[in-house]
């Protein structure tokens, strides 16, 4: 076993101008993973596939760096105590249930011949649906949800529970219900629907999900946003762990593009994590919103692409995701070391 | 037909998916104390050049 990974398909088998690209292109994704709990899947086997790895080595490898990213996110998110170990348990029930319902349901398309279009489609809806109500909510500026991270020092249940969870909240007080953290007090039930539905989604998408998921928590349960972010990376160590396993089984993961890709993005999920705390984000859900309609758009050129055999709309779709991403990182950093700075110099100015 | 998965046992998976956890773990702790050693230098060079500059 040591020989395969030391020899041809390991870590010694990519050339250090490769290792340098995947370190680089993991702190961009970590950046990212850290600070919205999503954006692994649909990034890094785009990216893989592009550089002309085989489709089983590009989404297996691709999970596995999931499962490594998430890993390490989660242990940092639990730092911050912002990990709900109760509502991730539960989740993962009614996750693996909908992930395999997800994935019959592609499986009966295909036998009809329906499945690569179908859910095309309904990835372009979604990612342009959720990417167009979190911008649309970040420019109306009511700070409801979507990806605000607040200061530090605000505590878990003082953050502002969005109108549709409470209504829920009000509504559906079916037994057993479930207090989580930030106070919010919630039938196990919603929490179960929510995972299934969004379970759902994933297995039929083919996607680690976090970009469904975590708007659901927030909108439809009415858990605050670090604590959202911080179990739905809990929830991507189980799904992407066994996900890996199923991959590496059949010789789908390589730890010569997974080993360089976790040590860039293991710096890279320290940052985005520790952001969390420290910018608050409305301009930065503006560019949230934007990846993910970009995200869309890709995918529809890139299907358009296929459609008609030209490779030059497919490669453009690619260019375009992976840019959105390496934008998006840049601008938490930008905004990360502006709000640092600008607390520093009104502790300086206090002090004065 | 349903598409369910269940994973067999493969020692040498779960060596390759542990390998990946350990260097997980590994790079969490070792870029912690990194963090504490050099993280207050890095800070002071990165926002508190402005705040010197004053």
């Amino acid at each position: 076993m040591l020989d395969s990974l030391l020899s041809g398909g390991g870590i010694l088998g990519t050339s250090p101008e490769m290792l340098a690209l995947f370190v680089g292109f993991g702190l961009v994704v970590g950046v990212l993973f850290g600070f919205f709990g999503m954006g692994g899947s649909f990034l890094v086997t785009p990216a893989l596939l592009m550089l002309d790895y085989p489709a089983p080595v590009a989404v297996g490898s691709g999970m596995a760096f999931v499962f490594g990213t998430a890993v390490i996110a989660t242990l940092k998110h639990h730092d911050l105590g912002q990990v709900d170990y109760k509502l991730g348990v539960i989740m993962i029930t009614g996750t693996t249930i909908g992930i395999e319902v997800g994935r019959a349901s592609v499986y009966y398309l295909e036998s009809m011949g329906l499945a690569g279009g179908v859910i095309s489609v309904a990835y372009v809806v979604l990612l342009g649906g959720v990417g167009a109500i979190v911008t649309r909510d970040a420019l109306k500026g009511d700070g409801g949800g979507g990806m605000d991270h607040e200061a530090a020092d605000k505590d878990l249940d003082e953050y502002e529970i969005p109108e549709i969870a409470k209504k829920i909240q009000r509504t559906v007080r079916i037994p057993p219900m479930v207090t989580l953290r930030g106070d919010v007090r919630v039938s196990a039930w919603v929490i179960t629907a929510v995972a299934f539905a969004t379970g759902v989604l994933s297995g039929f998408l083919g996607v680690g999900g976090g970009f469904i998921r975590m708007p659901a928590m927030i909108y439809a349960i009415g858990v605050p946003v670090p604590v959202a972010v911080g179990t739905d990376l809990f929830e991507i160590v189980f799904s992407g762990g066994l996900g890996s396993y199923l991959y590496g089984q059949g010789g789908g993961v390589d730890l010569g593009i997974v080993a360089p890709l976790l040590f860039g993005s293991a710096l890279g999920a320290r940052i985005g994590s520790a952001a969390t705390a420290v910018v608050d984000s409305d301009g930065i859900k503006i560019y949230f919103g934007g990846m993910l309609v970009i995200g869309a758009i890709a995918v529809g050129i890139g299907e358009i692409g296929s459609y008609i055999g030209n490779p030059t709309l497919e490669l453009l779709g690619l260019v375009l995701v992976i840019g959105a991403a390496v934008v998006v990182a840049f601008a938490i950093l930008y905004t990360t070391l502006a709000s640092l700075r600008q607390t520093r110099r009104q502790g300086t100015t206090v002090t004065d | 037909m349903s598409g369910l998965e269940i994973p067999t046992w493969d020692p040498e998976t779960a060596l390759l998916i542990g390998t990946i956890l350990l260097e997980a773990i590994v790079l969490y702790v070792g870029y912690g104390g990194l963090e504490r050693l050099f993280g207050p230098y890095l800070m002071k060079l990165l926002i508190g050049g402005e705040a010197n500059a004053r």
